[in-house]
């Protein structure tokens, strides 16, 4: 069953013109319009995400991921242009165009986003255990001992050592932030979760563990989820199936396996054949 | 060229100009006092406030009370007092007394105090209404950080001095992002700041200022009353107006509107408790009690001793003539909840709730 289809996606930084489309991309070679100027983050992108699968989305650093990633986790960013069509299981109407309430409301109950940047995910003035609380406070739980505990269940199953649930989340190590957004992320249940480079910031062994917890989770809970990584490895480890994106536009996908072990794009190879 | 404040001659108006324009002489203190002969408040306006500011006072406060705990801009005029002295207040309260009013102002619980006493001043003065210590005689109660003990009718309003509107300030310094939350009911900050409150204190310890759902939809700051008044405003019979004059805003609870403290369901709101404490005056237990620190003896001013007093002087005024008067003495009906339950007081100190008992009989 398809949980998630997008079409056409388009995220453009700049003014814009009726030119930006064919003058940028992988043909042409970059991402910046010659004629006005302006970044064309991601255009021409569709995808589907099927349930509790793990989708991946590589390329080098400015290829687009990102803009796509919050697109699809239907973060605003004001000072871009956006366009496209995500249709959701069980919504009515493109997910693009909803009003702030039904967009905080699918952001809260349906689909989460782990942040590349701490800051962006979580209040750093809050506990790590106030941070998870957030989400199923603003969900409408209303009794302390239930949130609580829940609270303590998504720290261990994240293995978040569960004294240092009332730390300030300042006081915790990258790895444990790292966590905790994703305890956050997975606070009420979410059908899809969009990880922005999981790994970033973080040492050999706390990556593995980090992409280990994440493994387990999203398997144990059925969760489907997008993973931006630049890094290969991340994606080969977690995603079922892949995109590789270059110059803002989707340019190879398939079976990890099959992009892996046989790219059939020039870029896709390069890229593979640098990192092996 | 040095006096512009005199009309060139032939152009002075037939009727004597207000004596509130003349120049006083500023040679010495005693020659400027001298030559007063009024109080100086000939040539201003009835209440003080032009005609235009009070409209569009009661202008904002009609949408306020429209629109129950959604705070409503209005201009603000400067006051002859400082901003975040009750400026917000007083323009309120003038802007809707009448010749036929009685005004009664509190700060603190205290009528005496000498903001108060300035404020209800200026209203005396400008507005020509007669003044009151006695919460039952008031019809219009304007008050700091109090609501009175006993309760407010439907005849009567309270105005509330706010210095801080916004509730979610305590969790966000972001007044756009505040107010944007407010228009999408999105209090999930709050509720996480209470959340973590219980944490560090095993209840919520959020001593005034409690932020307040009004009419389940708009959190409200109810200004810096104790908790012990919040429950107060639930369902009243008075409407109450909050008006910041700083923030230049103003918001209302009207009559009978559903006010509720954010809390868990298994961590309820709890009001201030004295346990085993009465006023050192009238021996109240069911009232909203401060610790003084005062001489204990007449003749010995430098010794010092710590006691519990009512914060509602006027209401301990009564009760110490009157003992065991209750807070709802001037109406006709019985049993009004005003204030909290006693039950904290009676099972933490058995004797004292005997003794009380043998009172009451």
């Amino acid at each position: 069953m398809t949980l998630l289809e997008a079409e056409n996606l388009q995220t453009v930084y700049g003014p814009g013109c009726s030119r930006c489309i064919e003058s940028t991309g992988d043909r042409a070679g970059t991402n910046q319009c010659s004629h006005c100027g302006s970044v064309v983050a991601c255009a021409e992108a569709d995808l589907g995400v099927e349930a509790a699968e793990v989708l991946g989305i590589v390329g080098e650093s400015g290829s687009g991921k990102s803009s796509l990633a919050e697109l699809l986790a239907l973060e605003r960013d004001d000072d871009a242009t956006t366009a496209g069509d995500i249709r959701y299981d069980g919504h009515d109407g493109n997910l693009l165009e909803v009003d702030y309430e039904t967009r905080h409301d699918l952001r809260t109950r349906e689909i989460a986003l782990v942040h590349q940047h701490i800051r962006d995910g979580l209040n750093v003035a809050f506990t790590g255990g106030g941070n998870v609380a957030e989400k199923l406070l603003s969900a409408g739980h209303r009794s302390y001992e239930e949130v609580r505990e829940r609270v303590r269940e998504l720290f261990e199953e994240t293995e978040v050592p569960v004294a240092r649930i009332d730390d300030l989340t300042h006081t915790y190590s990258g790895g444990m932030q790292r966590r905790v957004q994703i305890a956050r992320a997975l606070a009420t249940d979410p059908n899809l979760i969009v990880l922005d480079e999981p790994t970033t910031g973080l040492d050999v062994s706390v990556q593995a563990r980090v992409l280990d917890t994440f493994r387990r989770v999203q398997r144990e809970e059925g969760v489907a989820a997008i993973v931006v990584s630049h890094d290969l490895s991340v994606v080969r480890l977690l995603a079922d199936r892949t995109l590789v994106m270059r110059h803002g536009r989707i340019v190879e996908s398939g079976l990890t396996d099959r992009i892996m072990e046989d790219p059939h794009h020039e870029y896709t190879q390069t890229l593979i054949n640098s990192v092996i | 060229m040095t006096d512009h404040a005199t009309p060139p001659d032939g152009e002075t108006p037939d009727d004597e100009p207000p004596d509130g324009g003349a120049p006083v002489p500023t040679d010495s203190v005693d020659a400027a006092l001298a030559s007063l002969d009024s109080d100086g408040v000939a040539g201003y306006n009835y209440a003080y406030l032009d005609e235009h500011t009070k409209r569009e006072l009661r202008r904002s406060m009609l949408k306020a009370v429209a629109i129950p705990g959604h705070q409503v801009p209005y201009a603000s005029r400067p006051m002859p007092l400082a901003r975040g002295w009750g400026t917000g207040g007083i323009q309120a309260s003038l802007s809707i007394l009448g010749p036929d009013d009685i005004f009664k102002v509190i700060d603190q619980g205290a009528d005496e105090s000498v903001n108060a006493a300035n404020i209800r001043r200026l209203a005396e003065n400008t507005a020509d209404v007669s003044t009151t210590t006695d919460t039952t005689e008031a019809d219009l109660i304007q008050s700091r950080h109090r609501i009175p003990e006993e309760v407010l009718t439907d005849e009567q309003r309270l105005v509330l001095q706010v210095p801080i509107t916004d509730a979610l300030r305590m969790v966000d310094s972001s007044d756009a992002a505040n107010r944007r939350r407010h228009a999408h009911k999105n209090y999930g900050k709050m509720w996480v700041h209470l959340y973590e409150n219980v944490v560090e204190y095993g209840e919520i310890q959020i001593a005034s200022r409690y932020p307040t759902m009004v009419a389940d939809r708009y959190l409200m700051d109810p200004s810096p009353i104790p908790r012990w008044d919040v429950p107060k405003l639930d369902d009243a019979d008075h409407l109450t107006v909050l008006a910041a004059g700083r923030e230049a805003r103003i918001y209302a609870v009207p009559p009978h509107t559903e006010v509720e403290p954010l809390a868990f369901e298994d961590r309820s709101f709890t009001v201030e408790r004295f346990p085993g404490r009465a006023c050192h005056a009238c021996e109240s237990t069911d009232t909203y009690l401060v610790e003084v620190s005062e001489g204990a003896t007449e003749s010995e001013t430098d010794t010092f001793e710590t006691r519990y007093t009512c914060n509602d002087s006027s209401f301990c005024e009564k009760r110490r003539t009157n003992p065991g008067i209750p807070k709802d003495h001037h109406l006709d009906r019985e049993g009004v909840d005003w204030g909290p339950e006693l039950s904290d007081v009676a099972t933490d100190d058995a004797e004292n709730a005997t003794e009380r008992g043998g009172n009451d009989e």
